[in-house]
C-alpha cells in the first residue's frame, strides 16, 4: 500500500477535523460540517469522496468496541519467518475470514524474533487458538516459531489525533 | 473506561441493531440525507437510524461514527509499540505511559512483552521523540514495531 503522504488542503484538513470525532447525528451532516468549514454540502461530499479516494479516510462508518459485541478473546499472533517469505505467507493468512489485520513489521532483536502479525478475534480462547493452529497448517508453517499474546485489559481505545488505529 | 466497556456481559443488541452494525461497517452514503438512505436499505426512517447510531454510541457498542483515518497520508506518524514491565510496576508505568497524547491504544498482554500500544503523532519524527518521552518517564525501553507492509485492513466484526 502506498504510505507517501497525500496532499492535504486547508480545506481537507478542515473537513478532517470536523468530522474526527464523529459525523453529526442530524438528517443533513454534511451541511453542518459545511457550515463549520464554510463550505457547501456539496463542497463537503466532493471533498470527502475524494479524500476517501485518495485513501486519507480508510473507510467511513462505525467503529465497534469489539468486546462489547462479546469478542473477549483478542488474539495477537507472530510468527518469526524467513525475509523471503513473509510478504507471501501475510498474503496467505489474510485470506482467511479469522484473521481480521495482518502487517509486516519490524523484528527487535535479540528479544522480539517476530516479524509478521497477524490478529484473530474470537468469542472464545480455545476457539481461537484452534483457528490459529489451522492457520498454521493450511498455510505449512506449524513448524516455524509463533507466540500468540492474548489481550488483557484494555487502558486506552481513544486519544490521539488522526490516529483512531483500528487495532493492533 | 465507559460503563458498558466495564459490564460483565456483552450488552445486548436487537436485531435491527446487529444490521446496522454489519452493514455500516462498511461505509456510509456520501449524499445530502445519508441516514434516510441507510434507513431505506434497513426498513427504518430516518430519526430512527439516527436515534439508533445514538444509541449504540451512548451504550458503548460503538467507539465512534466517522472516518478511519489513514495517518501516514496525512503525514503523520503511526507505531505499534511495546514494552516489558514487571508486575509489580505495571500499574505506575501504564499510568505514565497513557498520560502521553500520543498513546492511543493500550492493551496488557500475556507475555513477556506485556504492554502494547499504539502512538500516533502529527510528524513522522514525533514518534521518536513520543517513545523517548516514555522511556525517560518510565525508565524502561520502548520497541518500537511500525508496520512495513499490511496485508489486510478488512477489520469487521460481525455483531
Amino acid at each position: 500500500m502506498d504510505m507517501s503522504p497525500t496532499r492535504v488542503t486547508a480545506a481537507d484538513l478542515c473537513l478532517v477535523n470536523a468530522i474526527e470525532d464523529g459525523l453529526p447525528l442530524v438528517p443533513r451532516p454534511f451541511e453542518d460540517i459545511g457550515r463549520r468549514c464554510g463550505m457547501s454540502e456539496a463542497e463537503v461530499i466532493d471533498g470527502l469522496r475524494r479524500l476517501q479516494a485518495e485513501g486519507v479516510v480508510k473507510r467511513l462508518g462505525v467503529i465497534v468496541r469489539h468486546h462489547e459485541l462479546g469478542y473477549r478473546a483478542n488474539a495477537m499472533v507472530v510468527w518469526d519467518v524467513p525475509d523471503s517469505q513473509v510478504g507471501d505467507l501475510g498474503r496467505r493468512f489474510s485470506a482467511f475470514d479469522f484473521v481480521t489485520l495482518c502487517y509486516r513489521r519490524p523484528r527487535r532483536l535479540p528479544d522480539w524474533p517476530y516479524n509478521l502479525f497477524c490478529m484473530v478475534h474470537g468469542k472464545a480462547r480455545d476457539r481461537v487458538l484452534e483457528q490459529v493452529d489451522h492457520l498454521a497448517r493450511e498455510c505449512g508453517v506449524a513448524d516455524i516459531p509463533r507466540a500468540v499474546l492474548f489481550s488483557g485489559r484494555r487502558f486506552k481505545q481513544r486519544g490521539a489525533r488522526y490516529s483512531r488505529p483500528e487495532e493492533t | 473506561m465507559s460503563r458498558a466497556a466495564a459490564a460483565a456481559e456483552p450488552v445486548v443488541l436487537d436485531a435491527l441493531d446487529r444490521a446496522l452494525i454489519n452493514g455500516l461497517q462498511g461505509g456510509f452514503p456520501l449524499s445530502d440525507r445519508p441516514y434516510a438512505e441507510v434507513g431505506e436499505r434497513f426498513g427504518l426512517s430516518e430519526d430512527d437510524v439516527i436515534a439508533r447510531i445514538g444509541g449504540l454510541l451512548d451504550r458503548g457498542v460503538l467507539s465512534r461514527f466517522g472516518p478511519m483515518y489513514h495517518a501516514e497520508r496525512l503525514g503523520g506518524g503511526l507505531a505499534l509499540a511495546a514494552m516489558k514491565v514487571p508486575e509489580g510496576e505495571f500499574e505506575a508505568v501504564n499510568e505514565a505511559v497513557n498520560a502521553l497524547d500520543a498513546v492511543a491504544h493500550n492493551y496488557a498482554r500475556d507475555h513477556a512483552f506485556n504492554m502494547w500500544f499504539v502512538l500516533a503523532t502529527e510528524t513522522p519524527e514525533g514518534i521518536d521523540a513520543a517513545a523517548r518521552d516514555i522511556e525517560a518517564a518510565t525508565g524502561y525501553p520502548v520497541y518500537l514495531m511500525p508496520k512495513i507492509e499490511e496485508y489486510f485492513v478488512g477489520l469487521r466484526f460481525e455483531a
